[in-house]
C-alpha cells in the first residue's frame, strides 16, 4: 500500500489531513488567544511579549511556515473533499429536512472560507502592513496602542467579533469531528469530545471577543492620551 | 410417462448419506470450470449454492428479481436456525432432531432426506460462524441457544430477531466474494420467464431484464431453482410482496412434478389484519411464545380491556389443551387452536380475529429489561404497525400464511422429474412433510445449498453426456417466442381491473376454501371458481405501460397469472388428500376432540402432480413413503 | 384522510424527471406509507395511467428495498423505521407530502422513485466478506467471542443496505454503510485475519463509486432504520489508519 495514495488520494486520508492540521491550527488559536489576553495586564506585558517573539526569528518563522503549511493543507483537503461531495449529489432534493444534523456541521466550508478571509485581512491589518508602527518608551513595537487604536473603530471591532464568532462556530464542529476523523471518538469519549468542542469554542469566542469589547467600553483610552 | 424414482440410497438410515456421498460420481477439479450452472434465486438456498459451486470451480450465473441478492426474502426470517449440536447438554442428537422433524412433519416427509438434514445441520453452524455470522453468545463467549416450537431441547441458534438476515448476509458475502473472483456472474433485477429443455434435459432459462424489458436466453449444463414458496397464492401472507410461484410453476408446465401443494403452513403469531388496504401480514417470531402466554377471554364477546379480565376468566387455551408443550405447541396446532377460539366468538380486537400473546408474567418474572433484550426489536415493530405498546398491554396475534412445505418434487439428489433441473430450499417439497418446525427453514435452505447440491450436481454431470447447447439452439428461440407472446397478450387485454384487486379476490377465495381448515364442498367450489376467475383475469385485467421498460404492473400481472393457475392445483391436491395431517386440515377428518386425523393406510405417500396441458386436469402420481426407522404414531403434544 | 402528493416521475435514467401532483383520497391511518401509494396506483391503473414505480419487497423493514425521501427525510424521519413500516397515523388530513428518490451519483434513478444501488454490492464485493469457503471450518464453539463483542458486531451487522445514510447525507457519503460492514467483520476473531486488507479495499471501492465523504453531520445516523451509530464511522477511520500504518511499516 502506497502511503501517499492511502492518505492523499483517499477520502479518509484527506479527512486525517483535515483533522491533524485542524488540531494544529486549533492549538495555535488557543496560544494566540492566551498571548493576546496579556493585553489586560497592561502595555508593558503585551509589548514585551511581542518583543520576545520577535527576538526568536528562526523559531517565529518556523512556526509561521508551519502554520502556513497547515492552512494550505487544510484548505487544499477541504476543497478536494467539497468537490468530491458536490459531485456525489448532482441533483438536489426539492425538500430538505435537516433535523438530523447541526447548522455548524453543514456549513463548515463557508465558516472556514470566511475565517480564512478574515485571517488574511487580520495579518495585513496587524502584522504585514500595520497602520500603526509606533514604538513604546522602550523602543518596542507598541502593540497595546495599536490594538486599542484599531478597536476604537466600532466597525473594525464589530468585524473582529463577527469573524471570531464564525471561527468558534467552525471550531464547535471541527474540534469534535477531528477526533471522529482520527478514529478516537467512540463510546463515552464521543460525549466528552462534544462537550470539549462546545466549551472551547465558547471559551475562545469569549476570550478573543473580550478585547474589542473591552476597548469599545473604554479600556486603554488613558494609555492613548 | 412420468417416472418418480426417489433414489434413496440403501443401507441403514444413519449411514445413507455418508455412503451415498461415496457412491456419487465426481467431476475432476480441472473439468469443473467447463460446466456452467444456472442458479435462479439468491436467498439462503440459492446464494449458498451459487457461492459453494463457484468455490468448487464451476461457472455460475445467478439471477434474482430483487435489486440485490442481499434482499431475498430469507432475510425476513426472525427466530433462528436449528442444529443438533447438543451444546446445551440437554439430550439433543442428530437422531432427535431427525425424529422431531419427522414427527413435526406429521410423518409425511422422507426419512432419508430428513436424516441427512439433521446430520448436516451441525456443519451449517460451523460454516456460518466461520463466515462471521454474529450469533448470540453467552457471557462465556460460547454460542447461546433458545428453544422453539415442537422441540423439548434448546437447539436453536439465533442472532437477535434477525437470524435469517444474518445467515443470508453470510451467504451473500460468500457469493459476493465469488462474484469478485469472476466465478459467478450475477444478474439482479431479472425474472425467470421459462425453462428451456433440450432432449428432455433442463439446459437453460429465458429471463426478462426488469429494468429494460429485454428477453434473453441463458444456457447451462444444469439449472437450479431456489425460488422460494407460494404463500402469496393467499394474497395476504408474511412473504414479501414480490414472492411468487412463477419459476416453479413454469418449470412444472415444462414437466417438473409438483409435490404436495396442499401442505401450507399458517404461522400462529402474526399481527392481525387491520383493513382491506393491507398488502402483507407481518410475522412476529415464534420465539415470542417462549415467554408470552396465549389467551382469550373465557366467555364470548367480552369487550373488556385485557387488563380488566381477571385471571380466572382467561382461557390460556394452548396451556389447557397441550399441557406438556403449552405455548410451544407446533405451528399448525397453535394456529388451528387460535382459529377455533375465534370461531367460538372469543377472538379479540377488530372483527374478533385475534388472540392475546401476553408478556405480563415474563415481565414480572424477568423484568422489562430482560424481555426487551430478547425481543426488543419485535416489540418495536409491533408498536410501529399497531401503535400499541406490548410492554403494557398484551399483543394481539392471528395466524397467517407463512411457508409452503409443498413444492417441486425432487429425488434424494434434489433433482426434479426433469433431468438437470435441481430445486432447493422452500421451492422443493422434500424435508418438512406436512408441517415445518420453527427454525428449520433456514436449516434446510442452507443444507441444500452448502452441503447437498455441491455433491449431487457433480454426479449428474458425471453421469450424463448431454452437451450445453448454444443459445441460438431452436429450443431457445421457440421458448423466447412463447415468452414474448405471453407478455404481449397481458399488455393487450387493456381491461378495467387492476392485477392487485384480482389477486386479492383469488387470495380470499383460496384462504376461505383452502386455508386453515378445508372441506370437500369448499374445495370443489374453489376448483370451479378459480378457472372462472382466471378467465376474468385474462379478459379484464389492466396492464399499463409497455414490454420494453421497467413495468411493475407487468411484473405483477405475470406473477398473478401463474397464481391463477397454481391455485387450482393447490385445491385439487387438498381435495384429493382425504385425511388431515400437519398444515392440511380437512374438517371431515378429525378426532373427537378436534385434532388432525391421519390416514396412514391410504395417504402415506407424496402426491406428485404432472401437468397435462391447459385443458386437461393434472395427473397425480404417488411416491410411497416407507418408514424404516420411525414408527408412525398419532402426533401428540399433550 | 385526504392528502396531496408531489411525486418525482422519471421515465428512465436519461429522462430529466419532474414532479407530478396526485391527490390521495380516503387514506386510513392504519395503512403503511407504501400501502397508501398502492391505493394511489390502483386509481392510476384503473384510469389506464402508468402507476408510480417504487421499490419495495418484504414490507417489514428488513430487506432494505424501499427507498423514499418523504418530505425531505429518508424513510420519512420516524425513529428506526423504514418507509414500508411508516404508518399514515404520522400524517394529518390535508397535508402535502413530497416524495423523491434517493439522490446520489452512485445511485442513478432507474425509474420514478427506483434507484440502482449496485454500488453497495460492488463495495461488498471488494472485500466485505470473510474468505471462508464451504467446508473445513472448525467447530462453531472453537473460538469464544465475548458477549459484548458479539453484541457490538451484531449492532453493526444489522445494516439492511437500504442506502438511507447516503440519501440523507449532504455529501451522499456511504461511510456509515462501509463502517458497519468493516466493523462487523473486523471485530470478530474470524474476520480479524483479513481486517487490514478489507478496510483498505472497501474504502478504495467506496471512493471509486463516487460517494462523498464524511463531515460528521450525523444525518445518516438519524435516519438509519437500524440505528447504526457514528461510533462505527470512527472505528472505520481508526481501522483504516491502522491498516495504512501497518502496511507502510
Amino acid at each position: 500500500m502506497n502511503i501517499y495514495k492511502a492518505i492523499f488520494l483517499s477520502s479518509l486520508g484527506k479527512k486525517y489531513i483535515m483533522g491533524v492540521t485542524g488540531l494544529a491550527l486549533f492549538g495555535f488559536v488557543i496560544g494566540h488567544m492566551l498571548g493576546n489576553l496579556q493585553i489586560f495586564l497592561g502595555p508593558e506585558k503585551i509589548n514585551a511579549y511581542g518583543a520576545l517573539l520577535k527576538s526568536m526569528p528562526k523559531l517565529l518563522w518556523m512556526a509561521r511556515l508551519g502554520l502556513l503549511a497547515c492552512v494550505g493543507l487544510h484548505l487544499w483537503a477541504a476543497i478536494q473533499l467539497v468537490r468530491q461531495n458536490r459531485k456525489a449529489r448532482p441533483s438536489a432534493y426539492k425538500v430538505v429536512d435537516h433535523s438530523g444534523s447541526s447548522f455548524a456541521s453543514r456549513t463548515m466550508i463557508w465558516s472556514g472560507l470566511i475565517v480564512l478571509a478574515f485571517i488574511i485581512f487580520h495579518l495585513f491589518d496587524f502584522t504585514i502592513t500595520p497602520e500603526y508602527t509606533g514604538k513604546d518608551s522602550e523602543g518596542r513595537h507598541d502593540i497595546f496602542r495599536m490594538v486599542v487604536l484599531g478597536f476604537s473603530n466600532p466597525l473594525s471591532a464589530g468585524w473582529y467579533i463577527f469573524a471570531n464568532a464564525l471561527l468558534c462556530f467552525h471550531l464547535s464542529h471541527g474540534v469534535k469531528s477531528l477526533f471522529q476523523s482520527l478514529g478516537l471518538s467512540s463510546g463515552k469519549w464521543r460525549g466528552w469530545f462534544n462537550t470539549l468542542a462546545i466549551s472551547v469554542a465558547w471559551l475562545v469566542f469569549v476570550g478573543n471577543a473580550s478585547i474589542p469589547v473591552a476597548v469599545l467600553l473604554g479600556f486603554g483610552k488613558e494609555a492613548l492620551k | 410417462m412420468m417416472k418418480l424414482d426417489s433414489n434413496i440410497p440403501s443401507g441403514p438410515l444413519a449411514s445413507k448419506w455418508e455412503r451415498h456421498k461415496f457412491d456419487l460420481k465426481l467431476v475432476n477439479p480441472a473439468n469443473k470450470r467447463k460446466f456452467e450452472i444456472i442458479v435462479v434465486g439468491s436467498g439462503l438456498a440459492g446464494a449458498s449454492a451459487a457461492a459453494t459451486l463457484a468455490e468448487l470451480g464451476y461457472k455460475v450465473s445467478c439471477f434474482c428479481y430483487q435489486d440485490s441478492p442481499r434482499r431475498a426474502h430469507s432475510i425476513a426470517a426472525q427466530g433462528g436456525i436449528n442444529a443438533a449440536k447438543n451444546y446445551q447438554n440437554d439430550g439433543d442428537s442428530v437422531h432427535r432432531l431427525f425424529y422431531d422433524t419427522i414427527k413435526g412433519g406429521d410423518f409425511r416427509a422422507r426419512e432419508a432426506n430428513v436424516h441427512r438434514l439433521a446430520e448436516v445441520s451441525r456443519n451449517i453452524i460451523d460454516q456460518c460462524v466461520a463466515q462471521g455470522v454474529p450469533f448470540a453468545r453467552e457471557y462465556s463467549g460460547y454460542l447461546a441457544n433458545r428453544s422453539f416450537g415442537g422441540a423439548q431441547v434448546s437447539r436453536t441458534f439465533y442472532a437477535r430477531g434477525q437470524t435469517g438476515q444474518q445467515l443470508l448476509l453470510g451467504a451473500y458475502q460468500a457469493l459476493s466474494r465469488q462474484i469478485s473472483l469472476g466465478n459467478v456472474r450475477m444478474f439482479p433485477r431479472t425474472e425467470l420467464q421459462d425453462l428451456v429443455l433440450v432432449d428432455g434435459h433442463a439446459k437453460g432459462v429465458v429471463m426478462r431484464n426488469l429494468v429494460n424489458g429485454e428477453i434473453s436466453s441463458h444456457a447451462g449444463d444444469a439449472v437450479i431453482l431456489a425460488t422460494g414458496g407460494y404463500s402469496p397464492v393467499f394474497y395476504l401472507s408474511t412473504n414479501a410482496v414480490g414472492c411468487n410461484v412463477t419459476a416453479a410453476w413454469r418449470a412444472h408446465k415444462r414437466g417438473a412434478a409438483f409435490a404436495n401443494p396442499c401442505y401450507t403452513q399458517i404461522h400462529p403469531t402474526c399481527i392481525p389484519v387491520s383493513g382491506d388496504h393491507q398488502s402483507k401480514l407481518t410475522l412476529m417470531s415464534e420465539s415470542l411464545r417462549n415467554d408470552g402466554r396465549v389467551w382469550v377471554p373465557g366467555k364470548k364477546d367480552d369487550s373488556r380491556r385485557p387488563g380488566e379480565v381477571p385471571e380466572s376468566e382467561r382461557d390460556y387455551f394452548l396451556e389447557r389443551k397441550y399441557p406438556s408443550f403449552g405455548n410451544l405447541a407446533p405451528r399448525d396446532i397453535a394456529s388451528r387452536a387460535a382459529k377455533e377460539v375465534c370461531d367460538d366468538g372469543r377472538g379479540v380486537g377488530p372483527g374478533g380475529l385475534g388472540v392475546f400473546l401476553d408478556f405480563a408474567d415474563s415481565i414480572n418474572r424477568l423484568g422489562e429489561g430482560a424481555v426487551r433484550e430478547r425481543y426488543g426489536n419485535l416489540f418495536d415493530m409491533y408498536q410501529r404497525i399497531t401503535g400499541e405498546n406490548a410492554y403494557t398491554q398484551p399483543m394481539r396475534i392471528f395466524p397467517a400464511p407463512h411457508y409452503t412445505m409443498g413444492g417441486l418434487w425432487v429425488d434424494y439428489n434434489l433433482m426434479s422429474s426433469i433431468p438437470g433441473l435441481f430445486v432447493l430450499g422452500e421451492a422443493n417439497f422434500s424435508d418438512h412433510g406436512a408441517n415445518r418446525l420453527g427454525a428449520s427453514a433456514l436449516m434446510q435452505g442452507l443444507a441444500d445449498g452448502y452441503f447437498v447440491i455441491p455433491y449431487t450436481i457433480g454426479h449428474y454431470f458425471a453421469s450424463h453426456s448431454q452437451k450445453r447447447p448454444s443459445v441460438s439452439h431452436d429450443a431457445f428461440k421457440g421458448v423466447e417466442a412463447e415468452v414474448h407472446a405471453k407478455i404481449e397478450k397481458l399488455l393487450s387485454v387493456k381491461g378495467k381491473r387492476t392485477t392487485r384487486s384480482m389477486h386479492w379476490e383469488l387470495g380470499r377465495l383460496v384462504w376461505e376454501k383452502c386455508g386453515m381448515a378445508r372441506h370437500k364442498e369448499g374445495l370443489e367450489e374453489a376448483i370451479q371458481r378459480i378457472p372462472e376467475l382466471r378467465e376474468a383475469f385474462w379478459n379484464e385485467v389492466s396492464v399499463p405501460g409497455g414490454a420494453n421498460e421497467l413495468n411493475v404492473s407487468l411484473e405483477q400481472a405475470s406473477r398473478v397469472a401463474d397464481f391463477m393457475e397454481f391455485g387450482e392445483l393447490l385445491c385439487r391436491d387438498a381435495l384429493k388428500r382425504e385425511e388431515s395431517c400437519g398444515g392440511h386440515f380437512r374438517t371431515e377428518h378429525q378426532t373427537e376432540d378436534g385434532e388432525a386425523l391421519r390416514n396412514d393406510r391410504d395417504f402415506s405417500h407424496v402426491s406428485a402432480w404432472e401437468y397435462q396441458g391447459k385443458d386437461s386436469p393434472p395427473k397425480m402420481h404417488k411416491e410411497s413413503l416407507h418408514y424404516e426407522e420411525v414408527k408412525m404414531t398419532q402426533r401428540s403434544y399433550k | 384522510m385526504n392528502l396531496t402528493l408531489k411525486v418525482w416521475r422519471q421515465r428512465d435514467a436519461q429522462d430529466e424527471g419532474h414532479f407530478v401532483t396526485y391527490p390521495a383520497h380516503d387514506i386510513s391511518e392504519d395503512m403503511s406509507f407504501l400501502e397508501m401509494l398502492d391505493v394511489v396506483n390502483e386509481g392510476l391503473i384503473t384510469k389506464g395511467e402508468e402507476p408510480i414505480a417504487f421499490d419495495s419487497d418484504c414490507r417489514e423493514g428488513i430487506c432494505g428495498t424501499c427507498s423514499l425521501v418523504i418530505n425531505g427525510r429518508a424513510h420519512g424521519g420516524q425513529r428506526a423505521t423504514t418507509a414500508c413500516q411508516l404508518h399514515m397515523r404520522h400524517f394529518s388530513d390535508g397535508q402535502t407530502i413530497t416524495i423523491e428518490p434517493w439522490r446520489a451519483r452512485p445511485f442513478p434513478v432507474v425509474r420514478d422513485l427506483i434507484v440502482d444501488r449496485g454500488a453497495f454490492d460492488r463495495v461488498i464485493q471488494s472485500g466485505g466478506y470473510i474468505s471462508a469457503s464451504t467446508g473445513g471450518t472448525p467447530d462453531a464453539n472453537t473460538l469464544p467471542v465475548g458477549k459484548p463483542t458479539a453484541d457490538m458486531a451484531m449492532d453493526a451487522a444489522q445494516c439492511i443496505g437500504c442506502g438511507a445514510c447516503v440519501a440523507a447525507c449532504k455529501n451522499a457519503s456511504a461511510m456509515l454503510f462501509v463502517a458497519a460492514k468493516v466493523s462487523h467483520l473486523g471485530m470478530l476473531p474470524q474476520g480479524a485475519v483479513e481486517k487490514d486488507a478489507r478496510v483498505l479495499s472497501m474504502v478504495r471501492a467506496m471512493d471509486e463509486e463516487g460517494f462523498g465523504n464524511c463531515t460528521v453531520t450525523g444525518a445518516c445516523e438519524a435516519v438509519c432504520p437500524k440505528e447504526i451509530g457514528l461510533d462505527f464511522i470512527s472505528r472505520l477511520n481508526r481501522d483504516y489508519l491502522s491498516a495504512v500504518a501497518k502496511s507502510t511499516c
